[in-house]
């Protein structure tokens, strides 16, 4: 599908996204259209730009040019805290949770911006009757029930991995990024994630960068593969696995023109 | 299937719990000045009960949000400023303030400053934040040199806190009716700032204190939460400087103001423990203790303020709070016996060290110091000659004898520690389990 | 003019001070991330150390060994203290700092006193360099600027032609890396934080004798020196540069200048007396407003540039 849908279905577009470190250009500009409820895993060689891709969407860097648009608003240049209240939420690869808080509370305070509680120093959390059943919703979700009061620091790591998702889903946002989510973790536990990961997006826009292919067959409607700052191919999975300039990034030209004439 | 609201919310045995601490501290606030007599002791609950607001207003910033501040006098001396010149404007009839709301002026006054130096103080976290506030420490304590229309120059501005009608009968004139108001106010400033770490503004709060970056993902602007807390710890800063204005009816600019003064709401905010709630209650009743009692002793209780400080950092940065809570959880899993002959062993072994250690560095201050009145120095009822190599030699050698066997059980101690911790671990791997 | 070119001497010479200090500083924060609060705690042990050792060997001899002690207690205090701490986070490795620099004021007044010690100038540097429209220009203070230039340029030197200099400014970034390729990064560490404490040192020991020796003088350096550091750009040495000539010379300026806000508009022609509003802020001379200048840039730069002069590191 590679006609340009209307604004109006988009969930998040990137247009001509530029980011340079001084000389050194990371992402080469970017095109990209994601509709509203389309799951996008990003695939790519190790340091093609994903994780900076992602950092320039949520608002961590600022593009040196270039647009971010989420639901047809521009985002780029704002800080990540704007930008998560319209609607935009990430993980992190390297868990980045609030240690010296227990499971529940960590949770708690991903949802307390999104029901309205703000900086309020007037009101108890213990009373936030909204706030606590979203809270024990989401710890539910997460797997995490006989973990509600143990500190964040003190979890297993699949654990941590699972409160950082639920922590990203916590404030309801529609467009959820995910880092790497099932960096780390044996087999088992990433299946077990995977499922964890389908259950709570869904309705929602979903981009996931990973590394494992299964992973990504399994969860994605389309993929994009950046190369070297840019996207090579967007497409479904099968396609993307035909597509030769993918062949080429991943396996090296001569492979690619091997299988090209059927050998 | 979303489980029941009613099976979340725990009720009784925690707030019986709670009910039952806070009643005690109002006990205790209450029949102290019963319990010590003395005038001099009525002195150290007075400070202790202003120091109190003062240390748990230090640790909304330093233990709850992560930041460390250098100049947190800034905020209890404006405080103390606003509310003596209040007490004066209201002696003589400009500004009709009763006594008791007093302290209240000086949160606003707190307040206030925090508003106005706070924005540009939390634009920035970290070390960075801890050098702001020592500049912005400097600045206002410098700028006071400059205005003594209200800094009162080098001799301050004093008052009168006896004015106006007596409130049900107290006049405040006595020491033990300033103590009861400001007991008053210690009860209620740490009630509201307990509550405070309940709210989602203190939880929050916290979060930044863990993480800050991961808090603007959530949807907070991670500035804003530090500066609306800098504002509320500046607000009961301020209610402990205008009590402190009341206590002693002077406020003095290079006192109230300076570096040093910050420098003592950190170091025994620190040594209390900021990771607890009570751990500043603690510290700041070190505070009293040290600078009135151990200031009286010796001389060089500022050499020993700093070695402890320094021993804390390297070994329990959690403070006292954090010692205490250790123990308690060893004694609530019932493994707590062989500790008493150990803590024993440590106590009676630190003591032999402590007191040769102390005796040299009496001593040596005596040199320095007292010299001209002979070369005698009186130590713990004991007479040390600084001129005598027996007086040297004997506390140089009962202070290396303390530090080996000091060592020594520090050693078993260490053992028996971290037998206990794991056989606490143990537990509580069966206790998830099953 | 003459006071123009005295003080810009003058500012000069007390900027470059202010640089040989924040310049440890700021070199230990980019390497260990340790803002090291007993940094001018160190510059006044050297002013002391050079005040004894010059009374029994003299001056020359002192310029070398008094650096050489401190940077033999500083690396000892990294050693055993400071390392012990690192585990803990960057705020419990602030507040070791501060507690040494609690510690060394004491042990500094148990020692030698309270008050005003008579660190003199050896005879070869008192007098005037030069005179200039009748003033003089002190070789002491011409010498703090020749030292502070030969400091800058062996750091410099080291830092980048010398195997130890690059394993440091690696160091500096990718610790762990640098480790893992066999580099006992805990003795370099060691060897910045004794170096940039002896470097401290140095500065005493010639800043001690042109200006004064006496136990406050930590605490009144070392709040000038954190608001350089922070104006000028945290981690950037050419940021503490700047700030520190900056704030030098405005400074030795202000102080110089008797002048006030209330008599500038006099001589415009305005009325001015005490019973104008906000009389006593502008009848202030600015040469009382000089103690707070330093302050008011620090503020100035956090409302309109953050990130410092020449900043690099977002914080």
């Amino acid at each position: 599908m590679s006609e340009t849908k209307s604004a109006m279905g988009c969930a998040l577009e990137l247009k001509a996204l530029r980011k340079s470190f001084g000389k050194t250009d990371i992402i080469r500009g970017v095109d990209l259209a994601v509709q509203a409820g389309e799951r996008i895993a990003i695939i790519g060689p190790n340091g093609a730009g994903k994780s900076t891709l992602f950092n320039l969407i949520s608002g961590r860097l600022a593009p040196s040019s270039g647009e971010v648009l989420l639901n047809g608003q521009r985002i780029d240049g704002k800080k990540p805290f704007e930008i998560n209240r319209l609607g935009l939420s990430r993980s992190f690869q390297i868990t980045n949770i609030f240690p010296k808080l227990s499971v529940f509370e960590n949770l708690r305070c991903g949802v307390l911006w999104s029901l309205g509680y703000r900086y309020s120093f007037l009101r108890f959390l213990s009373k936030l009757d909204d706030a606590n059943a979203r809270t024990e919703e989401l710890i539910h979700q997460v797997g995490l029930d006989k973990k509600r009061d143990v500190l964040a620091v003190n979890l297993t790591y699949a654990e941590q991995r699972a409160l950082e998702i639920g922590v990203t889903i916590a404030g309801g946002a529609n467009v959820i990024l995910l880092d790497e989510p099932t960096a780390g973790m044996s087999k088992t536990e990433t299946s077990h994630f995977i499922a964890l990961i389908k259950q709570v997006t869904v309705g929602k826009t979903l981009l996931t960068v990973e590394h494992d292919m299964g992973v990504v067959f399994g969860l994605a409607d389309k993929i994009a593969v950046v190369v070297y700052g840019e996207v090579i191919a967007f497409d479904t999975p099968a396609a993307v696995r035909a597509n030769a300039r993918v062949q080429e990034a991943y396996l090296g030209s001569s492979v690619a023109d091997a299988q090209g004439q059927g050998h | 299937m979303t489980p029941s609201a009613v099976s979340y919310y725990r009720f009784a045995p925690l707030n019986l719990g709670r009910a039952l601490v806070w009643t005690l501290f109002a006990l205790l606030l209450i029949l102290a000045p019963l319990l010590f007599r003395s005038s001099l002791a009525l002195t150290m609950l007075s400070q202790m009960g202003y120091l109190v607001i003062i240390c748990l207003s230090y640790n909304i910033l330093f233990g709850q949000g992560g930041m460390l501040s250098f100049g947190h006098a800034v905020y209890t001396g404006m405080g103390a400023f606003i509310a003596i010149h209040a007490m004066n404007l209201a002696t003589q009839g400009s500004l009709p303030v009763p006594l008791v709301l007093v302290p209240l002026v000086g949160g606003l006054g707190g307040m206030f400053f925090a508003v106005l130096l706070g924005f540009v103080t939390t634009k920035k976290s970290g070390t960075t934040f801890a050098m702001i506030t020592l500049g912005i420490g400097e600045l206002v304590a410098s700028m006071a040199l400059m205005f003594p229309g209200f800094f009162g120059g080098e001799g301050g501005v004093t008052t009168n806190r006896v004015y106006g009608t007596p409130f049900l009968g107290l006049t405040f004139g006595p020491q033990l009716q300033v103590y009861y108001l400001i007991a008053a106010y210690c009860f209620v400033c740490t009630a509201l700032m307990f509550a405070f770490t309940g709210t989602p503004l203190g939880r929050i709060l916290n979060a930044v204190r863990d993480n800050p970056e991961r808090v603007e993902f959530i949807g907070y602007n991670t500035q804003r939460v530090r500066y609306f807390a800098f504002i509320i710890a500046g607000f009961f800063a301020g209610v402990g400087g205008g009590l402190s204005a009341i206590n002693f009816e002077i406020v003095n600019a290079s006192d109230s103001l300076s570096g040093a003064r910050s420098g003592g709401f950190l170091l025994f905010t620190f040594l209390g423990g900021a990771g607890f709630f009570f751990g500043p209650i603690i510290g700041a009743v070190l505070l009293v203790f040290a600078s009135v009692l151990l200031s009286e002793f010796t001389k060089a209780w500022l050499l020993y303020l700093g070695l402890v400080f320094l021993f804390m950092v390297m070994f329990a940065p959690g403070g006292v709070a954090s010692l205490v809570m250790m123990n308690l959880r060893v004694v609530k899993y019932g493994l707590f016996k062989p500790f008493w002959a150990l803590y024993a062993g440590l106590v009676a072994t630190g003591a032999l060290l402590v007191v040769g250690a102390a005796a040299l560095v009496e001593m040596v201050y005596h040199i320095q110091l007292n010299s001209a009145l002979g070369p005698e120095v009186a130590f713990a009822g004991l007479t040390l000659d600084t001129s005598s190599t027996g007086s040297w030699l004997g506390a140089a050698a009962l202070a290396l004898v303390g530090l080996g066997l000091l060592e020594w059980v520090r050693r078993r101690f260490a053992r028996a520690w971290s037998a206990a911790q794991e056989q606490i671990e143990a537990e509580n791997k069966r206790r998830a389990v099953a | 003019m003459e006071f123009f070119t005295i003080s810009l001497l003058n500012g000069l010479s007390y900027g470059l001070l202010l640089f040989m200090l924040s310049s440890g500083l700021t070199l230990i924060f980019s390497m260990m991330g340790v803002l090291n609060f007993a940094h001018t705690s160190f510059y006044m042990l050297g002013a002391y150390f050079a005040y004894s050792i010059s009374g029994l060997i003299g001056f020359w001899p002192a310029l070398v060994v008094a650096p050489l002690l401190v940077f033999v207690l500083g690396a000892a205090f990294e050693r055993y203290s400071l390392r012990r701490v690192h585990k803990f986070g960057h705020v419990p490795e602030l507040l070791v700092t501060f507690g040494l620099s609690y510690l060394i004021l004491e042990v500094v007044q148990l020692i030698w006193g309270r008050s005003v010690v008579p660190y003199g100038l050896p005879p070869a540097l008192e007098g005037p360099l030069f005179t200039i429209y009748g003033t003089q220009f002190p070789k002491s203070r011409s010498f703090i600027m020749l030292i502070a230039v030969l400091m800058l340029v062996s750091v410099w030197l080291l830092l980048t032609r010398t195997r130890i200099g690059l394993v440091i400014q690696a160091a500096l970034k990718h610790p762990e890396m640098v480790e893992a390729l066999g580099h006992n990064v805990p003795r370099v560490f060691m060897l910045v934080f004794g170096g940039g404490a002896a470097l401290a040192a140095l500065a005493g020991v010639v800043g001690g004798n042109t200006y004064v020796t006496e136990p406050g003088m930590a605490a009144s350096v070392g709040s000038i020196i954190f608001v350089v550091v922070v104006v000028g750009g945290l981690g950037s040495l050419a940021g503490a540069f700047l700030a520190s000539l900056l704030i030098g010379v405005v400074q030795t300026f202000a102080v110089a200048m008797d002048q006030s806000f209330a008599g500038g508009l006099q001589a415009l022609g305005l009325a001015v007396n005490s019973q104008t509003f906000g009389y006593e802020l502008l009848s202030l001379k600015i040469s009382q407003v000089a103690p707070i200048l330093p302050y008011l840039f620090l503020v100035l730069i956090l409302i309109f540039r953050p990130k410092g002069l020449l900043g690099t590191r977002e914080d």
